[in-house]
């Protein structure tokens, strides 16, 4: 960018200081990923505050059937469908994607490779416009005629397709379009992430050179584009089994219900991996520079990654074992879904290897990554259960599997999200956020989350179903233990979620009060620790090289503990 | 673009695949699949070939930093692209008026939808190759013209998988 001969002077936000922007220029239209990135973590983090609110509103319901919420009012069977369909869709394409992939990704990938921006930074300003017109698209469902929609995240016809059933005639395509538009933003971002990584590193950085949380980013990123296409086609034959009168679900005009369930999982499960590679990377850079310890097994790490990735195609079906595919089908997705636990199991056994011999400071941001280990291993373990079609007859829609994919989901979209924001905050701001409250926060997240989903494990075996409005309907359910399991998760949700509020405090204040950061306040290696605390734009003055890998921590002989990449090499 | 391109091809590999699973198992497809028009489709294959050879042409107009030949084969191109729009509406105005609309049958719903969606690129492509000839007469940014030039060909190759599905295998 800096050397090239653009055609477009006409934009001012990228003339390098040649005239001063204005707010429009420098806020909300820029094309600077720095403020790009900052505007998806900020819309990510409303809209997961909605789903969180959402989940509040339910789980009171689920603990304290018919009883008023406080804040919000009586839960009818429809709003419950609505609150329990949003939560799920707004935790999954508005949170964890945008702030894992988008924030993340377009804050740290121009600064962690060395260069000033994007490759494409009017596709990616183009980008998050589309990203945030499907975030209000889906806000909007709220307050048309019957609300939003209530067909559930995974949407399947004829509840989905058909108006009468699922009661929500305006809100159901509203969902789907929103949907829709925020794939088209996560796949132009995604060209983005990849060409830039492509095209655009440093002088001397090599493929094994570049930190593992841009290769994450990067091949999720691919595997999001080369997954979300069949459901897009999908989404466009829901649509208009929806508003037009098509067949497509339909099986009594030669359509089939369990199409959408194979387009829909087909991306689906890779779309797991999608949000689990950007986390693991996160973990990966606050495990290395606070255990002063290079990745364990860094090619190891990449390449199991990319086989998970290429893995994740293959298991899909494990979501239909029982709505009514071939029975020898589920044979072969049974033996594919154990198998790709293998390399999961094995990234999270070179994690903690890094750790071993460690010099490990246990910082707010280390913290909350090795919590990211240990949870998310339970939520692996209890994965296995589920792959194995046999057990899954039982477990199938109960909140066994709720309680497994929260094990993975919140560390995922939380707990490793939370790691990052500590530790790249003073990047970001140029201050520290208070540690001590940063320690509080950690604790009062880290232990309610047990509370909340270790007793669902539990009132799932007993027979929970997912997805029904009061348990007390079924009189086995109605049992005085599940009542009380049942109200300890919702109690603990409510310890959790106040928790949250001191992180909120904690880092508007910081933003502007907390004590101010140098550029490298970690001692850490990599090129985004180089450029000044926050960046300015263009990034660095000059350009760094690169003369070693990103993990160059307590190199034996050296005066410090650390080897920035950009550090020529000494002559001896 | 190529990456683009990638994910296009998924989403419409997605739609064909369907389409060929659920023709294959259902026998009552290939009696409505009897009454497209075939006449219109391969009029419709050669103008869209023939495009993209106009679009080949003022790649290489530009290669050569001829900008007005390739503004004007650019516009060749968009002429291939407005007649097979035309020879469509005409082709579709004639099967509603059979009776044959989107909801008659999962097939048709298909056709509608698969050729509709390519439709829509059809048109996307053209408007771009308009907003780079603009620049090319004026002689700037040439290089756009190899990049739509890809795109188009994309969408060339959809009609060419869309043609026999739709059209041929009857």
């Amino acid at each position: 960018m800096t050397t090239h001969a653009s055609a477009d002077h006409a934009h001012g936000a990228d003339n390098h200081g040649h005239h001063e922007l204005t707010f429009l220029q420098k806020y909300v239209f820029s094309t600077d990923h720095k403020v790009i990135g900052l505007q998806y973590f900020m819309t990510g983090v409303f809209m997961g505050v909605l789903g969180a609110l959402a989940s509040y509103v339910f789980r009171m319901q689920m603990a304290f059937p018919g009883a008023s919420v406080p804040g919000f009012g009586l839960v009818t069977p429809q709003i419950y469908n609505q609150m329990v369909t949003n939560h799920g869709t707004i935790m999954i394409f508005w949170f964890a994607m945008p702030v894992l992939i988008a924030a993340f990704g377009n804050y740290l990938i121009p600064l962690m490779i060395g260069c000033d921006d994007m490759v494409f930074p009017r596709l990616n300003r183009l980008s998050y416009q589309i990203f945030l017109f499907s975030a209000v698209l889906l806000i909007a469902s709220f307050f048309v005629p019957y609300g939003g929609f209530g067909g559930a995240w995974t949407s399947y016809p004829p509840l989905a397709s058909n108006p009468v059933y699922n009661q929500t005639p305006y809100g159901a395509p509203m969902w789907l379009g929103a949907v829709a538009l925020e794939f088209v933003a996560f796949l132009l971002g995604g060209i983005n992430f990849i060409t830039t990584l492509m095209n655009a590193r440093a002088p001397g950085m090599k493929m094994y050179d570049i930190p593992m949380v841009v290769w994450m980013i990067v091949i999720a990123s691919i595997l999001f584009m080369a997954s979300v296409g069949p459901l897009i086609a999908g989404a466009a034959m829901l649509l208009f089994d929806q508003t037009l009168g098509t067949g497509f679900f339909d099986p009594a005009r030669g359509g089939d219900p369990l199409l959408w369930e194979h387009l829909f999982w087909f991306f689906g499960h890779p779309e797991v991996y999608v949000v689990l590679l950007p986390a693991m990377g996160i973990v990966a850079e606050v495990l290395t520079v606070f255990a002063r310890k290079k990745l364990f097994a860094y090619r190891t790490v990449l390449w199991t990654a990319v086989a998970t990735g290429v893995l994740s195609f293959f298991v899909w079906a494990h979501h239909q074992f029982v709505a009514g595919i071939d029975p020898r089908m589920a044979n072969i997705f049974t033996v594919t879904t154990l198998l790709i636990s293998v390399p999961i199991t094995e990234m999270s056994f070179v994690y903690i290897g890094t750790l071993y011999g460690a010099s490990i400071q246990l910082s707010t941001p280390m913290l909350f990554a090795i919590a990211f280990i240990v949870e998310f291993l339970i939520g692996g373990v209890t994965g296995i259960f589920l792959g194995a079609s046999g057990a899954d007859i039982y477990f199938h829609d109960t909140y066994f599997v709720l309680a497994h994919f929260h094990y993975t989901f919140v560390p995922i979209a939380v707990i490793a999200v939370f790691a990052g924001v500590y530790h790249w905050f003073p990047k970001m701001f140029g201050r520290y956020m208070n540690d001590t409250w940063g320690r509080i926060h950690f604790w009062g997240t880290a232990v309610p989350f047990n509370g909340i989903f270790i007793p669902l494990f539990y009132t799932g075996m007993a027979g929970d179903h997912r997805r029904t409005f009061d348990h007390l309907n079924f009189p086995d359910l109605a049992r005085a233990d599940l009542i009380f399991w049942r109200q300890f998760a919702t109690v603990s949700l409510l310890i959790m979620l106040g928790f949250q509020v001191i992180f909120f405090i904690n880092f508007f204040y910081s933003m502007f009060r907390g004590k101010k950061a140098p550029a490298n306040p970690w001692n850490a290696n990599t090129f985004e620790w180089v450029a000044a605390s926050p960046p300015p734009h263009g990034n660095f003055p000059t350009l760094p090289h690169c003369y070693r890998g990103p993990y160059e921590y307590s190199v034996p002989g050296r005066a410090t503990d650390f080897w920035p990449q950009n550090e020529p090499a000494p002559k001896t | 673009m190529w990456w683009l391109l990638g994910s296009e091809i998924t989403i419409f590999g997605g739609l064909l695949i369907c389409y060929i699973m659920m023709r294959i198992m259902y026998a009552p497809w290939s009696e409505a699949a009897a009454h497209t028009n075939t006449l219109a489709g391969s009029i419709n294959t050669f103008v869209l070939l023939t495009s993209s050879l106009f679009a080949v042409l003022a790649h290489h107009a530009a290669e050569h930093k001829n900008g007005k030949l390739a503004a004007l084969y650019l516009w060749l191109t968009i002429g291939g692209a407005l007649t097979f729009l035309v020879v469509k509406s005409i082709e579709w105005t004639n099967e509603i008026r059979h009776g044959y609309t989107i909801t008659s049958n999962t097939f048709w719903s298909f056709y509608y939808t698969a050729a509709g969606l390519h439709g829509l690129h059809v048109i996307a492509g053209a408007t771009a190759m308009a907003i780079v000839s603009f620049d090319c007469l004026r002689g700037k940014n040439l290089q756009r013209v190899e990049i739509v030039g890809i795109y188009w060909h994309f969408v060339d190759i959809i009609w060419i998988f869309l043609f026999p599905l739709l059209y041929i295998a009857k």
